[in-house]
């Protein structure tokens, strides 16, 4: 099993939960962050005072799934959350050690 | 102290009420009997009400002895100017849009430009100050500044507004106004000079925002009150009235006890001087004194709300129109003039700060544009009805540039931590305002020229070098004289209780450390 966790841009996160449904991905979970790249900040000027913002604010997504659905995940997310512009993200998978659904306390992969 | 204060005025008001039948009425007001029973002032009026009077109580009289009497009283006593019920109505809606300018619409333009943690502070200081200013205004403060004293204070006749009116009897004090024969009752000047005291006061508030303690807030501003604004108004704005000035013989005397600014021939329609100066320089006294807030410069001090920052600056135009037009005192030609001047400007002013910040730092902000119109506004108030279209297209355009300096360069330059500008927007815009005043006061400008002659109410101009210097006085005797006391005031309240929050609590945020409360959850 593996975790994919993606930093996507804010506005594309339906087309990335789209995407993820379509190849059967069963369910995410979704974080608002802020963090820095090579996409630089904005400054802000209010007045006389002009502040840096150097931390942009961005959607974190992690999905649990089989490993056998890893390159279809990657790719769905890497097409849908595509803008071609800088500051698109990053994609970052983990090997997943267990996973227990807490109702059923089913484990590993049926309980993905 | 509030509670002192309030006790205060409580014992004083009921103790001079008692007294306040007793007293005569001031040599400056003429009194109407029961105005609100009788049409308006006219010598056929008069002449049936005393002849009914007399019928009344001599009962058995003569037809004859009673025509004599009459003629008699109306010789002793000419018919009393009765206020016009359009004015009265004008200046109590100008009164209360001035109460709107301060509450809520200071308020919360001073309010959105501070951070979350410190927003109730803010809306604190000026919603207690208000109360407070309006509270020593009613017992000493109308006194002090617009009644007959020396040329810098005035004395203490209406303490606790005894002689205003005596309510029991119906009987109110009239207040005169710019033209001859037009009054309103004085309650009604003092209700509209009251919200002028405290929106200057309320005013200060930003320039030593998110450090300074809610108790020395109210130290300083009983003092700076006091020994600022008070003599202020009454050095600029206090004089004797058109209708003590009937003969050409009484000029000089009569001159001579009004106040010292307005005897060089000062003009300042709305205050410039008064009230934006005033507050400016008060200000920036305190954020030297205070000193800069932690992180300033070096962490990002952001406004958390600018919407509520645009609601404020745009209830305060709706609400200067009272501030301006209302400063006519009357509904007429003055009062149009001023609110057309008040409109114009400040529409003016929101463009050239807009397209001046667009061109110099990149971006027209929101809050550029509300600056904007503060800075018209402030630098059309002493202008309101002291100049014509060409002044109002001039001082607008300029306001804008000017101030947008003020609040960047100039602001490096001082190297204080202005919270909220109140130097940059108040007294930059003030001075520029008091100074074009004078340049466009000029009939060759466009400008009504001003009333040279008081007997004949002629008006004319003398010239725009000397009306320029005479301005330029009457600016440099407000920087000095409010800087000065303000200094005082801010290390009185500094020895009794300390003006600066501490470190902890300036970084937790004052709202939760000196009023219990936060302005958002979640």
């Amino acid at each position: 099993m593996k975790l994919v966790t993606a930093i996507i841009k804010p506005f594309k996160l339906d087309e990335v939960r789209e995407a993820l449904s379509a190849i059967g991905v069963q369910g995410i979970t979704v974080t608002e962050v802020k963090g820095f790249g090579r996409q630089k900040g904005h400054t802000e000027l209010y007045r006389g005072a002009e502040y840096v913002v150097d931390f942009l604010p961005k959607v974190k997504i992690e999905a649990a799934i089989k490993s056998d659905m890893l390159e279809q995940v990657i790719e769905a997310i890497e097409k849908s959350a595509n803008t071609g512009k800088i500051g698109d993200g990053k994609i970052f998978v983990f090997e997943l050690e267990q996973v227990v659904r807490i109702r059923t306390g089913e484990t590993g992969a049926e309980a993905l | 102290m509030k509670k002192l204060i309030a006790l205060v005025a409580l014992l004083g008001a009921v103790t001079f009420g008692a007294v306040g039948t007793a007293l005569a009425q001031q040599s400056v007001d003429t009194t109407t009997p029961n105005p609100t029973a009788k049409p308006p002032a006219s010598a056929a009026t008069t002449t049936t009400t005393v002849t009914e009077t007399i019928k009344v109580d001599a009962k058995a009289g003569t037809v004859t002895e009673t025509v004599k009497v009459e003629e008699k009283k109306e010789e002793a006593k000419p018919s009393a100017p009765t206020p016009n019920k359009g004015d009265v109505a004008w200046m109590l809606v100008c009164t209360a849009l001035v109460i709107m300018m301060s509450v809520p619409a200071l308020a919360l333009f001073y309010g959105g430009m501070v951070r979350a943690k410190n927003m109730l502070s803010v809306l604190m200081q000026v919603f207690v100050t208000f109360s407070l200013i309006v509270v020593l205004w009613c017992i000493y403060g109308y006194s002090l500044a617009f009644t007959e004293g020396n040329s810098f204070f005035g004395g203490f006749d209406r303490l606790f507004l005894s002689g205003a009116l005596d309510a029991g009897k119906g009987e109110f004090a009239m207040a005169a106004t710019f033209s001859k024969g037009v009054v309103i009752p004085e309650i009604v000047f003092i209700a509209f000079q009251a919200t002028f005291a405290a929106i200057t006061c309320c005013l200060i508030v930003g320039a030593f925002a998110e450090r300074i303690k809610f108790s020395a807030v109210l130290i300083f501003m009983v003092i700076w009150f006091t020994f600022a604004y008070a003599p202020i108004a009454h050095m600029v704005w206090f004089w004797m009235g058109p209708d003590a000035y009937t003969d050409p013989k009484l000029v000089d005397g009569l001159n001579a006890k009004a106040g010292m600014i307005w005897q060089w021939g000062a003009l300042d329609f709305a205050g410039g001087t008064v009230v934006h100066i005033n507050a400016g320089v008060a200000g920036l006294v305190g954020a030297y004194l205070a000193g800069k807030r932690i992180g300033f410069g070096k962490e990002a001090m952001s406004p958390h709300n600018l919407p509520l920052t645009m609601i404020g600056a745009a209830l305060l135009w709706v609400g200067w129109f009272g501030f301006n037009a209302g400063s006519a005192l009357e509904a007429g030609n003055s009062a149009a003039l001023a609110f057309i001047n008040t409109f114009l400007a400040t529409a003016c002013a929101v463009l050239s700060w807009s397209f001046g910040e667009w061109l110099f730092k990149g971006k027209p902000s929101m809050l550029g544009a509300a600056s904007g119109a503060v800075a018209g506004l402030v630098a059309i108030t002493p202008a309101a009805g002291n100049v014509g279209i060409p002044g109002a297209f001039v001082i607008g355009l300029a306001a804008g540039l000017v101030c947008l300096w003020g609040v960047n360069g100039l602001k490096r330059m001082l190297g204080a931590d202005d919270t909220l500008d109140v130097f940059g927007v108040h007294a930059v815009g003030g001075i520029l305002g008091a100074l074009l005043t004078g340049v466009f006061n000029a009939p060759s400008l466009g400008g009504p020229g001003f009333v040279t002659d008081w007997v004949t109410a002629a008006t004319g101009f003398t010239s725009i070098g000397e009306q320029l210097w005479v301005q330029f006085k009457a600016v440099l005797v407000t920087v000095i004289w409010t800087g000065v006391v303000a200094f005082i005031a801010y290390k009185i309240a500094d020895m009794i209780v300390g003006l600066r929050v501490s470190e902890e609590e300036e970084r937790e945020g004052l709202d939760v450390n000196y009023h219990g409360e936060a302005a958002y959850h979640g």
